[in-house]
C-alpha cells in the first residue's frame, strides 16, 4: 500500500483505537468562489472533520439533487476549471498533510482532458481517492488501471439495490473506503437516510471490504448514530454541509461558524 | 483508437459500438439497466411480444407508412425525392414506433409507472398516448423553454392524462429533461420504466430504439424497391439524438451502395457557437451514460446546444451514429435554421405536406444534392414528423399574407 492511500488506513486504525467513527463532509470546490472555498476546506478540516470529500463542478450531475446541483452551478459561474479546483486541494494538502481527500467526480471531467492527465493532477495536488459517479463497477476498469498509475485509490458506490454478487465484487476492489449509500436517489437531505442494511455490511465485511461510510441524505447528528450502530464505520454528509454555504452566501463569516457547529456535532455523534 | 477503447471488454455485452457506448451510469441504476436488457432480449424471442407490438403498430398507429415521391418539389431536377411519410404515424412522428415496444416492455417487467424526456414534445406526446393505451401512470420531464415553443405539444399530453414537469435547470432543454429524468429513475426504479426517446443513453437503450425503430429502413426499403426497383442512392434523415436516422439507416447499413447521411443543426452556422452538430463540431465524451460525440467545453464541461427544432437541439448523440461516423460509414452535415426553414416552406407549397422542423433539416440537405444532381438519382428521406407542433414558432419567419 502507497504512502498515500495509507491516509485512510492509518485514520481508521486510529478512529478504531479510540473507538471513534469517521465523520466526512462533502463540499463544492470552488463555491461560492475560489478564495472563499480554500476557507471553507480549512474550517472543516479544523472543526473536527476527519476526511473531506470534494466535489469538481461539472455542468449535469445526474447523481445529485437540488442543493448540490446549485452548489456546482455556482462555481461555475463563478470561474472554476478542474486546475483550479486542483490548485485549492494543493493549499490544502500543504495545512493537512494526513488528512484524506477523496474526489467526488462525473466521467466527462475525467475523459475532458484525458485520464492520465487528470489523475495526474489528482495525484500532484495530494488527492488519495476518485469515486466517479457515472462510472459503475462494470464498466469501470480503465479508469481504475489510471488511478492505480498514479497511486490513487478508486471508490465505488454501494446502492442499496445491490445483490450479493455485486456486494463481493465492490468489496474485492475497494481499498480505502466503501462509500454505502443510505438510500436510493439522488443527493439531498430532504429524504432520510433509511436504517442502513447491517446484513450486506456483514456481507461486505466478510468479503474483506474495508471501513464503510454511508452517504446520501445524512443531514443530522442522529443520522451519524443511526448509521454507526448499524455498524458502518462513518458517515458523509454532502447537501446539509452545502446547504449552509447556500444559506449564508453574503456572509462568508457566518458561513464558517455555522460549518464549524455542525462539523463538531456531526463529528460528536461518532464517538461512543 | 480513442481515450477508452477496451473499456468494457471485447465481447460486446456492454452494448459497445467499437468504442463508443456503454453504461456510463450511477450504481443504482444498473440493476435496473440489466433488468431491462433481459426483458429485451426475451421479449425479442418471443413470437407472442412481436404478434402483440406488429398488431397496435398496424392498428394502432398506423403502420405501414406510405412512401411518396415529390411531384412538384424536384421538377426540372434530375433527382426524385422520396418522403418515408412517418409523419402519417399515429402520435404526428416516427417516436410512436418505439414507444409501442418499451411500454410492452414496462409492462412485461410489471413496471406501472413511464417516465419520459421531451424536446420537440413528440416523444412526450408518444409516451402519454402509450400510457394511455396501457393505463400507466406518465410523468413527461420537458425543459421550460421547450415548453415555450412547443405548447400545441404540452397540451396534448396533458388531455391524454400525462403530468408534465417543467425543467428549470441548465439550458432547460432536451439535456436537462434527460437529467432529471435519470434522478427521478435512480428513486423510482422499482416501479418505474424510463422510456428514452433517443438513440442517445446508456446500454440497452441505443440498442433497443434502434431496433423498435427499424422498420422505417424496412418499409422503405421494399417500398423503394418496387418502385424504383433499385435501391437509393442516399438515405438522409436528421440528427438530434438520432433515432429516426437510426432507424432508417438499420437496414440500409449493409447495402453498401446506400449513402447514409445525418442532417445535424448547424443554427445560425457550423462556425458560431449556436448550433447542435455534435458530430462535426464535438469530440467523444461521456454524457447521460454514454461515450459518444459531445460538445463541450476544453474542460469536460457540457455546451449547451442551439436548434430552432427543439428536437435536435441536444449536445450529445446516439454512440452508433459516433460509430457510423468513426468507420466512414455514414457522413454527417449540417443544416442551418434558415435553410430548415425554407425547406418547411418549400414543401408545403410544392406538395402540400407540412413537415415537422426536425425533418426540414433532413429535406433542406436532399434539396441540396438534389439540386446538383447531374445525372438521374434517387433519395430517400426520412419525414420523422409532421410540422403542426412547429405553426406558431415559425410564423415570425415566414410571413403569409392575402
Amino acid at each position: 500500500m502507497s504512502e498515500k492511500n495509507g491516509r485512510y488506513a492509518r485514520l481508521f486504525d486510529r478512529l478504531k483505537k479510540n473507538k471513534e467513527g469517521a465523520f466526512i463532509p462533502f463540499v463544492m470546490l470552488g463555491d461560492p468562489t475560489r478564495e472563499a472555498s480554500f476557507d471553507i476546506l480549512r474550517t472543516l478540516a479544523d472543526s473536527g472533520a476527519d476526511a473531506l470529500e470534494l466535489g469538481i463542478p461539472f455542468s449535469d450531475p445526474i447523481a445529485d439533487g437540488p442543493v448540490i446541483q446549485t452548489a456546482a452551478g455556482r462555481a461555475l459561474g463563478a470561474g472554476a476549471t478542474p486546475a483550479m479546483c486542483f490548485d485549492v486541494i494543493k493549499k490544502i494538502r500543504e495545512r493537512h498533510p494526513v488528512l484524506p481527500i477523496g474526489l467526488l467526480v462525473y466521467a466527462n471531467l475525467v475523459v475532458g482532458s484525458s485520464p492520465e492527465a487528470f489523475y495526474r493532477l489528482a495525484s500532484e495536488s495530494g488527492v488519495d481517492s476518485v469515486l466517479i459517479a457515472d462510472a459503475p463497477l462494470e464498466t469501470d476498469p480503465i479508469f481504475a488501471r489510471f488511478a492505480e498509475r498514479e497511486n490513487i485509490d478508486t471508490v465505488y458506490v454501494v446502492p442499496p439495490n445491490a445483490d450479493d454478487d455485486k456486494l463481493v465484487k465492490i468489496a474485492r476492489v475497494c481499498r480505502c473506503y466503501t462509500y454505502f449509500l443510505g438510500r436510493s436517489g439522488v443527493t439531498g437531505a430532504d429524504r432520510e437516510m433509511r436504517a442502513p442494511d447491517s446484513r450486506a455490511m456483514e456481507l461486505l465485511r466478510g468479503a474483506g471490504a474495508p471501513p464503510i461510510v454511508v452517504g446520501f441524505g445524512i443531514s443530522r447528528p442522529e443520522h451519524v448514530r443511526s448509521a454507526l450502530m448499524a455498524g458502518a464505520d462513518g458517515a458523509i454528509s454532502g447537501s446539509a454541509t452545502v446547504a449552509i454555504i447556500e444559506k449564508n452566501l453574503d456572509d462568508p463569516g457566518k458561513t464558517r461558524v455555522e460549518l464549524a457547529n455542525f462539523v463538531r456535532s456531526m463529528k460528536d455523534a461518532t464517538i461512543f | 483508437m480513442g481515450i477508452l477503447s477496451g473499456i468494457s471488454g471485447s465481447d460486446g455485452e456492454f452494448g459497445k459500438f467499437g468504442e463508443f457506448g456503454g453504461m456510463f451510469v450511477p450504481e443504482i441504476l444498473v440493476p435496473t439497466l440489466r433488468q431491462l436488457e433481459r426483458a429485451f432480449e426475451d421479449a425479442s424471442a418471443d413470437d407472442a411480444f412481436h404478434a402483440e407490438l406488429d398488431g397496435l403498430l398496424k392498428e394502432y398507429a398506423g403502420r405501414e407508412t406510405p412512401l411518396y415521391r415529390c411531384r412538384n418539389l424536384t421538377r426540372g431536377m434530375n433527382a426524385k425525392i422520396y418522403l418515408k411519410r412517418e409523419d402519417l404515424l399515429h402520435g404526428g412522428a416516427h417516436k410512436t414506433n418505439q414507444v409501442l415496444g418499451q411500454a410492452l416492455l414496462a409492462r412485461r417487467m410489471g413496471k406501472h409507472r413511464l417516465i419520459a424526456e421531451t424536446g420537440a414534445g413528440q416523444h412526450g406526446v408518444a409516451t402519454a398516448l402509450a400510457g394511455a393505451l396501457f393505463g400507466m401512470e406518465t410523468r413527461i420531464y420537458m425543459g421550460s423553454k421547450d415548453i415555450g415553443r412547443q405548447a400545441p405539444n404540452v397540451y396534448r399530453m396533458r388531455l391524454m392524462g400525462a403530468e408534465v414537469v417543467p425543467v428549470e435547470t441548465g439550458s432547460a432543454s432536451l439535456k436537462d429533461a434527460i437529467n432529471e429524468a435519470l434522478r427521478d429513475w435512480s428513486e423510482s426504479y422499482e416501479s418505474t420504466h424510463y422510456l428514452l426517446g433517443t438513440a442517445a443513453g446508456p446500454h440497452p437503450f441505443p440498442t433497443i430504439v434502434r431496433e423498435f425503430q427499424r422498420v422505417i429502413g424496412r418499409e422503405a426499403k421494399s417500398q423503394i424497391m418496387e418502385a424504383e426497383g433499385r435501391m437509393p442512392d442516399a438515405a438522409i434523415a436528421c440528427v438530434g439524438g438520432g433515432s429516426n436516422a437510426i432507424g432508417l439507416f438499420a437496414d440500409f447499413i449493409d447495402e453498401k451502395s446506400v449513402d447514409l447521411i445525418g442532417v445535424e443543426p448547424a443554427g445560425y452556422g457550423l462556425d458560431t457557437d449556436k448550433h447542435g452538430a455534435t458530430i462535426e463540431r464535438g469530440r467523444p465524451g461521456i454524457l447521460h451514460g454514454s461515450y459518444s460525440y459531445v460538445l463541450q467545453d476544453e474542460n469536460g464541461q457540457i455546451l449547451e446546444s442551439h436548434s430552432i427544432s427543439a428536437g435536435l437541439d441536444y449536445p450529445g448523440v446516439g454512440a452508433e451514429h459516433s460509430f457510423l461516423h468513426s468507420i466512414g460509414r455514414a457522413k454527417y452535415v449540417g443544416v442551418t435554421d434558415s435553410e430548415a426553414i425554407s425547406a418547411f416552406a418549400e414543401l408545403s407549397r410544392a406538395e402540400g405536406i407540412i413537415p415537422a422542423l426536425e425533418s426540414a433539416h433532413a429535406l433542406a440537405f436532399a434539396l441540396k444534392i438534389a439540386r446538383e444532381s447531374r445525372a438521374p438519382t434517387v433519395l430517400l428521406v426520412n419525414l420523422s414528423g409532421r410540422g403542426d407542433k412547429d405553426l406558431e414558432h415559425v410564423m415570425p419567419y415566414i410571413r403569409m399574407e392575402g
